[in-house]
């Protein structure tokens, strides 16, 4: 073993602190598109199992929320902190992207999530409906220009390098913004939002019908409910993933071949080339070692053709060539769990068909077990693509070698220490207080966040626009 | 007739303090009442604390992310060779902020009172390093950063200096001084009157620390100097003074007076006004003092003109509709639970 290196722990840094935050944005913007609906069907049906919901979930997703916003504001400082020189660089075309997120999404989230929170007691239904329907706008927003960002740093477009100084010049912002990868990006990361939610959301409706089963209990009405709308997405969304993520194949194929190459294992360019189903990548012998692999497969997949060519590793300089030892499994481990969503999906409307949806017991186990697949997914897809780039920040431009600060590695290992340290305490009993939540059934006339403890309510309660008696049971719908 | 490249930074540099200030305006209350769970340590007490700022205080961290993010598009140069100069208490005012920004929702999750206690405590600890690490940025950025070839060249504590740590002292009292004046404009009673007075030994504190901070800075670098006491530039540079204790009456006569509420607050806010206003008188136009200037630091004039053009529409509807929240979560808070 050898010892790291700064650059490796700068590295090593900043994957594990984005690693954590992205759990919860990823969960913010499917909660948030989730509280939106059940809060329209509420006021379209007035049925109460979906304010009851709304309000179950309203209570999860301030948590998660909250979670997001602190690891978030270290994200915004961590490109100076651990990555100046590429900031220096790319500053220009980023930065400027950086902040119309915060402008157009993270003022319009933090703006209306109190009121989304703890006004509807205060601004009446229609205005809590549009603050919630706002930070589930902005959750969407926030997501397009941070893989705007992201994308543009993957296949870099719209750009002219200044001789002096080697920045970056911004030539073209539409350009910029629209870059090739970014569409494709961009619904395969909305998607996988969307299913992380649906498989957190279904995992929890069948633990209570579970929970219920085994006390000879028949479940409530929102935990039916919860557990069906969710399946109804994974069998409608899995399908879509897997689509968006054949696309998103293509356009790397297209753009960055040498991170094809190392997620697929395949060393040699060539054409009917087979699919490696398993193996060991070896960097140094140049070979993928106990392939097993499946003919013809590999074209097929990749260019929807048995006679196309695909890359293979030697077709790129040694100093060029990513990591394909950590790529080539977090691929794997990413598509085999979207195989499994897949499975769920069809297994609920199967299942649904023939009416024991809520009673068949090894599928809620199933849905159970599958409850944190779409976050495992969602870091082994950012595994992916983010070492698939290496040794690139900007993609085939700037070296990550040429991007770190010139921060000594006394200094960055004490900080790698702490984040580590805060992170496992904070979010630690940050995620356990979330599975306590889940880990209590709603029920009939759930109470809001304003209500969940005394004196919050009591800070709802003051102002003019106070209504007449508004709380519960109910939970505030009346004004 | 000025160039665009030259005029950008300049309208730039004004939106980045506009920015800096917004934050501090807005959370400086916000972190004050962090750091007064020091002496409010009654459970229910500390509920109306943190209850006045529930519904608003991710929006008023929000404006910290801008300023960041407004450094790394629009003074690139800046934001790489001061983050890595800062980095040490960078790196601990943002888990500060962690500590207290999950304790808002954890405290109200614990179920004993030993875990209460402890985001209690997160919330305290993590507010007052925030307040003392933002102070000690802005020392360390007064003082002076190394910088060679557009990067940091300093050492690693080079920010560590008596003038820092004396500057982040002064913003944790003065954060304090601006959660006493929230809280006696926001809530009634008892806690009110405690509020008021805490209010008055740290605004006394505050203001001889402003002081100090005045005196010490042209200390600091030659520059500062001529950009106060140099002739005829002091004649438009006087009101700063002036100004800070003409507010020191009105504080005194509004904090003695039961009936009114608000008046502290702008007071102790003109204060952080004014200093801020004294900062800017010192600095400009370097943004990273002594050897970057705000044309030096900044992006191409593509970026700066790309940026400009939302930030101009975009910032007055965020300041409306923060507006907005600020006015439906208005009133007194106090503890009387009356649905229960």
């Amino acid at each position: 073993m050898h010892a790291l290196t700064a650059l490796e722990l700068a590295r090593c840094q900043f994957a594990f602190t984005v690693a954590f935050h992205i759990l919860f944005p990823s969960f913010s913007i499917g909660l948030a598109a989730y509280l939106a609906v059940l809060e329209a069907l509420w006021l379209k049906t007035g049925r109460q199992v979906f304010l009851d919901l709304f309000k179950y979930w309203l209570k999860i997703f301030a948590i998660g929320f909250s979670m997001g916003v602190v690891s978030g504001i270290v994200m915004s400082y961590e490109f100076g902190t651990n990555w100046s020189r590429f900031a220096e660089k790319a500053g220009p075309i980023l930065g400027p992207l950086l902040a119309y997120e915060v402008m157009t999404a993270f003022f319009l989230e933090a703006g209306f999530l109190g009121v989304m929170l703890f006004g509807m007691n205060r601004v009446g239904r229609r205005l809590d409906f549009t603050a919630t329907w706002l930070v589930s706008i902005g959750t969407l927003i926030s997501m397009s220009w941070i893989l705007a960002s992201n994308s543009w740093m993957q296949t870099p477009q719209g750009y002219a390098i200044d001789s002096a100084t080697g920045r970056f010049l911004p030539t073209d912002w539409l350009r910029i913004i629209f870059n090739p990868s970014f569409p494709y990006r961009l619904l395969h990361m909305g998607l996988a939002a969307f299913l992380c939610v649906a498989l957190v959301v279904g995992a929890v409706g069948a633990y209570h019908l579970l929970k219920d089963a085994k006390r000879g209990a028949s479940s409530s009405e929102p935990v039916r409910v919860m557990f069906s709308m969710a399946m109804w997405m994974m069998a409608a969304v899995a399908p879509l993933q897997i689509l968006a993520g054949d696309m998103q194949g293509l356009n790397t194929l297209e753009y960055q071949p040498a991170k094809i190459a190392a997620l697929e294992g395949d060393w040699t360019s060539r054409r009917r080339a087979p699919e490696i189903l398993f193996g060991i990548p070896n960097m140094d012998e140049e070979r993928t070692d106990y392939a097993v692999e499946i003919p013809l497969l590999g074209s097929l997949i990749l260019t929807h053709s048995l006679d196309g060519k695909i890359p293979g590793l030697k077709d790129f300089p040694a100093a060029d060539r990513p990591d394909a030892t950590v790529i080539f499994y977090s691929f794997r481990i990413m598509v085999g769990l979207g195989m499994l969503m897949l499975l769920q999906g069809i297994l609920g409307l199967y299942l649904r068909w023939r009416g024991s949806l809520y009673e068949t017991k090894w599928l809620l186990r199933f849905a159970l077990a599958m409850g944190p697949a779409g976050f495992v997914a969602l870091l082994c897809g950012w595994v992916t693509t983010e070492v698939g780039r290496q040794p690139y920040t900007v993609y085939g431009v700037l070296r990550t070698a040429d991007s770190v600060s010139a921060i000594a590695l006394p200094g960055i290992a004490t900080s790698m220490v702490a984040f580590v340290i805060v992170y496992f305490i904070v979010f630690g009993a940050g995620v356990a207080i979330l599975l306590r939540m889940m880990g209590a059934a709603p029920h009939y006339g759930e109470a809001g966040p304003d209500a969940d403890a005394p004196t919050r309510t009591a800070g709802t309660h003051p102002g003019p626009a106070q209504g007449t008696a508004v709380g519960r049971p109910g939970g505030g719908v009346t004004r | 007739m000025m160039s665009l490249p030259h005029l950008l930074p300049i309208v730039w540099a004004c939106i980045a303090a506009f920015t800096v200030l917004a934050y501090i305006v807005l959370d400086g209350f916000d972190l004050g009442l962090g750091i007064l769970f020091a002496v409010e340590k009654e459970a229910h007490a500390r509920d109306v604390l943190v209850n006045t700022i529930a519904p608003v205080w991710d929006g008023n961290e929000t404006w910290l992310v801008l300023g960041g993010a407004c450094l790394y598009g629009v003074f690139p140069i800046a934001y790489g060779t001061l983050l890595p100069a800062l980095y040490a208490p960078i790196i601990a005012m943002l888990l500060g902020l962690i500590f207290r920004g999950v304790a808002f929702e954890f405290r109200f999750k614990a179920h004993s009172q030993r875990q209460r206690a402890l985001w209690d405590l997160s919330f305290f600890a993590g507010s007052t390093v925030a307040a003392a690490m933002q102070g000690i940025i802005l020392g360390a950025l007064v003082q002076g950063i190394k910088v060679r070839n557009d990067q940091y060249a300093g050492g690693w504590f080079d920010w560590l200096t008596a003038f820092s740590m004396f500057c982040g002292g002064a913003v944790v009292i003065g954060y304090a001084l601006l959660g006493a004046c929230w809280l006696v404009w926001r809530t009634d009673g008892e806690l009110q009157a405690r509020a008021r007075r805490y209010a008055k030994p740290l605004a006394l504190i505050t203001i001889a620390m402003i002081i100090a901070v005045s005196l010490w800075t042209p200390e600091l670098q030659r520059q500062y100097l001529r950009h106060w006491y140099a002739w005829p530039r002091i004649l438009y540079v006087a009101p700063v003074p002036i100004l800070v204790a003409g507010l020191v009456v009105v504080f005194w006569r509004s904090i003695l007076n039961p009936a009114v509420h608000l008046t502290p607050l702008l007071c102790s806010l003109g204060w952080f006004f004014l200093c801020f206003t004294g900062l800017g008188i010192s600095i400009w136009p370097w943004i990273v003092p002594p050897s970057v200037n705000i044309w030096q630091a900044s992006s191409p004039p593509s970026s700066q003109l790309f940026l400009l053009a939302g930030a101009l529409v975009l910032i007055p509807i965020v300041l409306a509709y923060t507006g907005y929240a600020y006015w439906v979560f208005r009133g007194k808070i106090n503890n009387e639970t009356h649905y229960h």
